[in-house]
Parts: C-alpha cells; sequence; structure tokens
C-alpha cells in the first residue's frame, strides 16, 4: 500500500512537472530515425521530446479516430492520411512556423498532394517503394543462378514459391500493400477501387499461401538479417536496414532489395498534426528541425529511405543518394504507381478477403 | 441506512465498472460506422434537446448484428475460441490438478513458500513472459536447441505460430488462476476423512476419487471457471504466439475493429461475446453462492 502510495505521489508530481515545462510527443514508426537526431532537438529548443513507435496504419489510425491520442506529431502513410484529413483528424499547418519548408522537394510534393492537396496538413518524411528482399545466395540455391529476383513472379508464381518454401517466406501483414501487388502482377490496374477487381487478387495470394511462412510487417527485419527467411515482400528500407545488419554481424547472409520490374508501390509517409494536439507549436518546431536539410539528410543516412527534402541531398552519402533501391532512377520512377485509399465497403471486403487468405476461413 | 450505503457499494461499483461500458458498447454496436472523430454515427447530442435524443433513437438499428449472421467467419471464430477455451481449461486442470494437491499435502511451514511461488511470475509483466515463450519456442529457440543437443529430434520442432504454442500460452499464463482456488480447496479438507475411508476398506486411489475429488469440486469448478472466461476472448496469446491458421475471436475483433475501422460490427462481435460468457459467468456466481450457503 505505501509503495502504491509513493507510486502515485510520483506519477502526480511528475504529470504535475511535465505540465509546465515544454514538451512535443511523436509518434513515429519502429526503426524510423536516427536517435542522435531526437537528443539533438531537445538540445537545440530545450523541449523535452517524448518518442513512442508503432508498426501499424491501423493502429494509429484507430488512436486518431478515437480522439484525445494525446500526440503532437504522428506520421502515418499517405493513403491512410487522406483518410483522416476527410474525418478532421488533422489540423492545418502553419506555414509562418516552418521557414524550412522551402527545402522540399516539388516532385515529391507534386504526388503527396494526390493524399493532401495543396500539402495543407502534412510534410512528407520519408518515402520509398514495396518489393523483394532476398537473401542472394539461399534463393540461387532454391531457384539457380537466373531467379527472378526482380520480378513479382517470384513470390506470385506458385512453382518458384513452393522451391523457396524451405527456406522461408515472409509477407507483409498489409492487404492494402499486398493486393495492389498482386493485381500488378495479373496486369489489372493496382489502384482499382471496383470491388471485382479487386477480388482477382485472392485466388493469386491463395495459390501461394501454403509457402508463406508468416504475414508480418516488421519481423522481416530480423529475419532476413540472421537468415532465418530467404525472401521477404516488406518495405525498401527496411529490407535495406536487414542488409546493413547482416553486414554489421558478419554472418555471411547477403540481401538484396529490387523494386519489381513490372511495377512497385510508391507511397509516402507524412508528419501531420493531429486536430487536439496538447502542444501544436513545440509540433511546429518538432516539424521544423525535422525538415532542416542536415537533420533531414541525417535521417535518411541511418534509415536508408528516400526523403521528400531537396536540400537534403547535398549532406546524403553516396550509399543512399547513389543506391538505385533507395532514389530510383528516372527509368523505374515512371514505373512506380501510387495507392489511395479503399472506400469503407471495398475496405471490408479487402480485409475479409485478407483474412480468408491468412487463415482459410 | 448504514446498511443500505453497505449494500449499494459493490452495486455502484458494478454499475460504474460493468453495465455503464456495455450500455456504451451496445449503443455503438447499433450505429453506422462513418469518417469522423469517433468513427461511427449518429452521437448522443444533448443540445439540440429532445429532438435531439430521439433523432439518435430513431437511427439506431440492429443491422450490425444481421451482418453477422450473414458471413461464416463470425460463428468459426467463436465455435474456434469456444474449442480452444475448453480444450485448454481441461489441460490447464491437468497439470493444475496435481501441483495445487501436492502443496496442499506438503508440510505445513512449506506451505507459504510453495505459495509465493506460484504467485511469483505475476511480478512480470504477462507481456514480457510471453515474449520469452517465443525465444522458447522458436525454431532457433532454447527448446529445439536443447532436444536437438540431445539427439532426440534431428530436425527442429514446428511449435511457435501453431495451436500448439497457442496452448502452451494459456496453460501457463492461467495455471496460477486453477492452482489457488483448488489449493484452497484441499488445504481445508480433513485428513482423518481419508483415514476413515481407507478403515472402511478403501484403496488409497478409490479414496482419492471418492473423497478427495468431490470435496474438492468447488475448488476445480472455480479455477476451470478462471481459467475459460478470460481464455474465450483471448488476444495477447493467440497474437504471439499463433499463426495465422489460428482463428480466435479476439483476432476478429481487433480486425474489425483496427482495419476495417468499423467499430460498429466490433461492438456487435463484442456483445455477442459477453452473451456466450453469461451463461458460465452466471454459472460460476451461483456456484460461489452454494459455497457460501454451505459454509454460513
Amino acid at each position: 500500500m505505501k509503495h502504491t502510495l509513493l507510486t502515485l505521489t510520483t506519477t502526480v508530481a511528475l504529470s504535475a512537472m511535465a505540465a509546465s515545462a515544454e514538451e512535443v510527443r511523436v509518434y513515429n514508426w519502429s526503426d524510423y530515425i536516427d536517435e542522435e537526431l531526437l537528443a539533438k532537438f531537445e538540445a537545440e529548443t530545450g523541449i523535452e521530446l517524448i518518442y513512442d513507435v508503432f508498426d501499424s496504419n491501423e493502429v494509429l489510425e484507430t488512436k486518431l479516430l478515437a480522439g484525445g491520442s494525446g500526440y503532437d506529431v504522428v506520421v502515418p502513410t499517405g493513403s491512410f492520411m487522406a483518410r483522416q484529413i476527410q474525418a478532421g483528424a488533422f489540423q492545418k499547418l502553419d506555414m509562418a512556423q516552418l521557414p524550412n519548408a522551402g527545402n522540399m522537394w516539388d516532385q515529391i510534393e507534386e504526388r503527396t498532394a494526390l493524399y493532401d492537396p495543396g500539402n495543407a496538413y502534412s510534410i512528407n518524411y520519408m518515402w520509398g517503394t514495396t518489393g523483394l528482399g532476398v537473401n542472394t545466395a539461399k534463393v540461387a540455391e532454391a531457384l539457380g543462378d537466373d531467379a527472378p529476383i526482380d520480378s513479382l513472379a517470384l513470390v506470385f508464381d506458385p512453382a518458384n514459391m513452393e522451391k523457396l518454401q524451405a527456406c522461408g517466406v515472409y509477407f507483409l501483414d498489409a492487404p492494402d500493400e499486398m493486393i495492389p501487388a498482386a493485381l500488378k502482377f495479373l496486369g489489372e490496374d493496382p489502384n482499382s477501387m471496383d470491388p471485382d477487381v479487386v477480388a482477382k487478387a485472392e485466388p493469386v495470394l491463395s495459390a501461394v499461401r501454403p509457402y508463406i511462412k508468416k504475414f508480418h510487417s516488421s519481423e522481416y527485419i530480423n529475419a532476413l538479417a540472421n537468415g532465418d527467411i530467404c525472401v521477404a515482400f516488406g518495405w525498401s528500407g527496411d529490407i535495406l536496414q536487414a542488409r546493413d545488419r547482416a553486414a554489421e554481424a558478419e554472418n555471411g547472409v547477403e540481401i538484396a532489395y529490387n523494386a519489381p520490374s513490372e511495377g512497385a508501390l510508391m507511397w509516402f509517409d507524412q508528419m501531420a498534426i493531429p486536430v487536439d494536439a496538447p502542444h501544436p507549436e513545440a509540433a511546429h518546431k518538432f516539424l521544423n528541425f525535422i525538415m532542416d536539410a542536415q537533420n533531414m539528410a541525417a535521417a535518411s543516412n541511418y534509415v536508408y529511405y528516400a526523403n521528400g527534402n531537396k536540400e537534403s541531398q547535398q549532406f546524403l552519402e553516396a550509399d543512399v543518394i547513389d543506391d538505385p533501391a533507395i532514389y530510383p532512377g528516372p527509368d523505374t520512377i515512371k514505373n512506380l504507381y501510387i495507392k489511395e485509399a479503399y472506400p469503407q465497403k471495398v475496405q471490408r471486403k479487402a480485409t475479409r478477403m485478407w483474412t480468408k487468405i491468412k487463415s482459410g476461413t | 441506512m448504514r446498511r443500505f450505503s453497505l449494500i449499494s457499494i459493490p452495486y455502484l461499483w458494478l454499475l460504474a465498472l460493468f453495465l455503464v461500458p456495455f450500455i456504451i458498447v451496445l449503443k455503438i454496436s447499433l450505429s453506422d460506422s462513418a469518417l469522423a472523430i469517433p468513427p461511427y454515427t449518429p452521437t448522443l447530442d444533448f443540445s439540440e434537446g429532445w429532438a435531439g435524443i430521439k433523432a439518435f433513437w430513431s437511427e439506431l438499428d440492429m443491422e450490425n448484428f444481421v451482418f453477422l449472421t450473414e458471413d461464416d467467419l463470425y460463428w468459426k471464430a467463436y465455435l474456434s475460441s469456444l474449442n480452444i477455451a475448453i480444450v485448454s481449461t481441461i489441460l490447464t486442470l491437468l497439470v493444475g490438478f496435481p501441483i495445487a494437491y501436492a502443496m496442499a499435502r506438503a508440510p505445513e511451514e512449506w506451505r507459504p513458500t510453495l505459495l509465493m511461488l506460484i504467485i511469483l511470475p505475476f511480478w512480470t509483466s504477462f507481456l514480457i513472459r510471453v515474449y520469452s515463450w517465443m525465444g522458447i519456442l522458436s525454431q532457433e529457440g532454447y527448446l529445439n536447441q536443447l532436444l536437438l543437443s540431445l539427439g532426440i529430434i534431428s530436425e527442429p520442432l514446428v511449435i511457435l505460430n501453431t495451436n500448439t504454442a497457442v496452448y502452451i500460452g494459456i496453460v501457463y499464463t492461467y495455471l496460477p488462476f486453477m492452482i489457488l482456488p483448488i489449493y484452497a480447496a484441499l488445504e481445508k479438507l480433513d485428513g482423518s476423512l481419508l483415514e476413515a475411508a481407507e478403515d472402511l476398506g478403501c484403496s488409497r486411489t478409490s479414496a482419492f476419487w471418492l473423497v478427495t475429488v468431490p470435496l474438492s469440486k468447488q475448488g476445480i469448478i472455480a479455477g476451470s471457471f478462471l481459467v475459460f472466461i478470460p481464455t474465450l476472448g483471448e488476444f495477447v496469446i493467440p497474437s504471439l504466439l499463433g499463426g495465422s491458421k489460428t482463428l480466435m475471436i479476439g483476432k476478429v475483433l481487433w480486425e474489425e475493429f483496427f482495419s476495417n475501422r468499423d467499430w460498429p460490427v466490433a461492438s456487435a462481435v463484442a456483445i455477442i461475446l459477453l452473451l456466450i460468457l453469461v451463461i458460465p459467468i452466471i454459472l460460476f456466481q451461483r456456484n460461489e453462492q452454494k459455497q457460501r450457503e454451505a459454509e454460513g
């Protein structure tokens, strides 16, 4: 009892303190920032930074739509954010407080305007593609030296998957990413909102389902790096982080990332301020800090994702800016497609289909 | 008056912690999903006065419950959860009873220590304990390493992400809830009854079945309910230890809530789950009451 009382008083004291000192609460994806940047922000501004992480857009969205999430800066993916803007979840950015906004890259802003017209509510943090991470040696062993490691056929052709099953294949547990990829494989419009077209993805995914070891949206980084699996359909930077971790561990595992040659999904993670953010001013300071060219470059150098900040490119390390897996060349960019959010009815069909593919029910 | 206020406290508690949340969930289950904060409609608007309440009332309907009957996913998930809950309860009983029995039979000075050992795992976060099972059961995990090094198996066993792992997790997590009530019942057992049974020609085994088990019945029932009820809606254990094929209503509820953003359907799933649970909860209450009356 005494113990409880003590804890209670400490909590009360802490929250009283927190209310007086300035703070900002950031909710970002896991493994998605160089933590030195967080310390730098605190040192430069004197604002206490409370940093929390998630690994699925769904979790973030539910917190936002429930209201009162308590976060000042959140990082939804574009397609989800478009819907959240409609629901009134964000506040318009005050550009006067964001002098670094001039550093942003018009080519990316053109595309993000599709989700956030006029980029009024958000700034781009990182962007990337969804594609194929392979353990080159193991895949060559299973499929031969001419294995189609840059083709969707690698994971959607059952003949290939049957041979890859033994060394292990992970898929993202994200219907919004996997259904468009399956549609692209069929030559259909990956951004289709037509329920009949979306339904065509099911036989493709079901046919390879028996050979998939797991559906998960973050575990594949370690699994690839440790050599537990040989193929992951995942996010570009995550796979490149796996490549890096394997190289650091010197465990002989070599990982390569390829955006599928048929076309890959291009996605944008956007920083935005919830409408009920408790510290909107500190949130703007954080966004402005992130948009600083050197800070943004430090983040990209660390997480191996491309960013939407033109000025930061001069500070990027050669293995980031020159790697076509991170900053794709003009030919690949033409081939990338963008996915918008499903309307509610189609979303339900997509989720239901996903459950059916995963569980067989 | 004093007596009245004493009685009313637990009922107020029940009202605040059970009835009010239940009514909120019931209300959401009768609403429609919407793109807004919160993501459903209608929301009660008192500023419009009586007309607002009437408009609110007229928009509620049973549509979401009808929807649940149209897709076989839901009843399959309920049945599969029931199945997992029943099997886990039986397994926990099979593991828990001998432990409780041994504890009750142990010398009296040991018992507080043994009791402490049963409660000790609660000092560590439940989540961390489930995560450590992932480390034990995975393909490169401790269990496989041990079995491989002893030469018992030549290929690593696939346990993690299967229903077996879910059962292991549930039995491990809920074991104390089974042991404690059974231990409480067995500890009260009068040893002279067993002696009398043996004097009257009963073998030790039949004395166990004819005397010990019936006298610990209340503990067994209480323990079984304490395991069965939370297991039925379990979410954390199947999502961490189970595979994509493990179908449980807790996971279905999560998907309705998070993936579909359909709070009304998620609430309808929760209401049905509650209705399924009401039967064992009432049985449990009656059992408790009977026991109190027997003692009183």
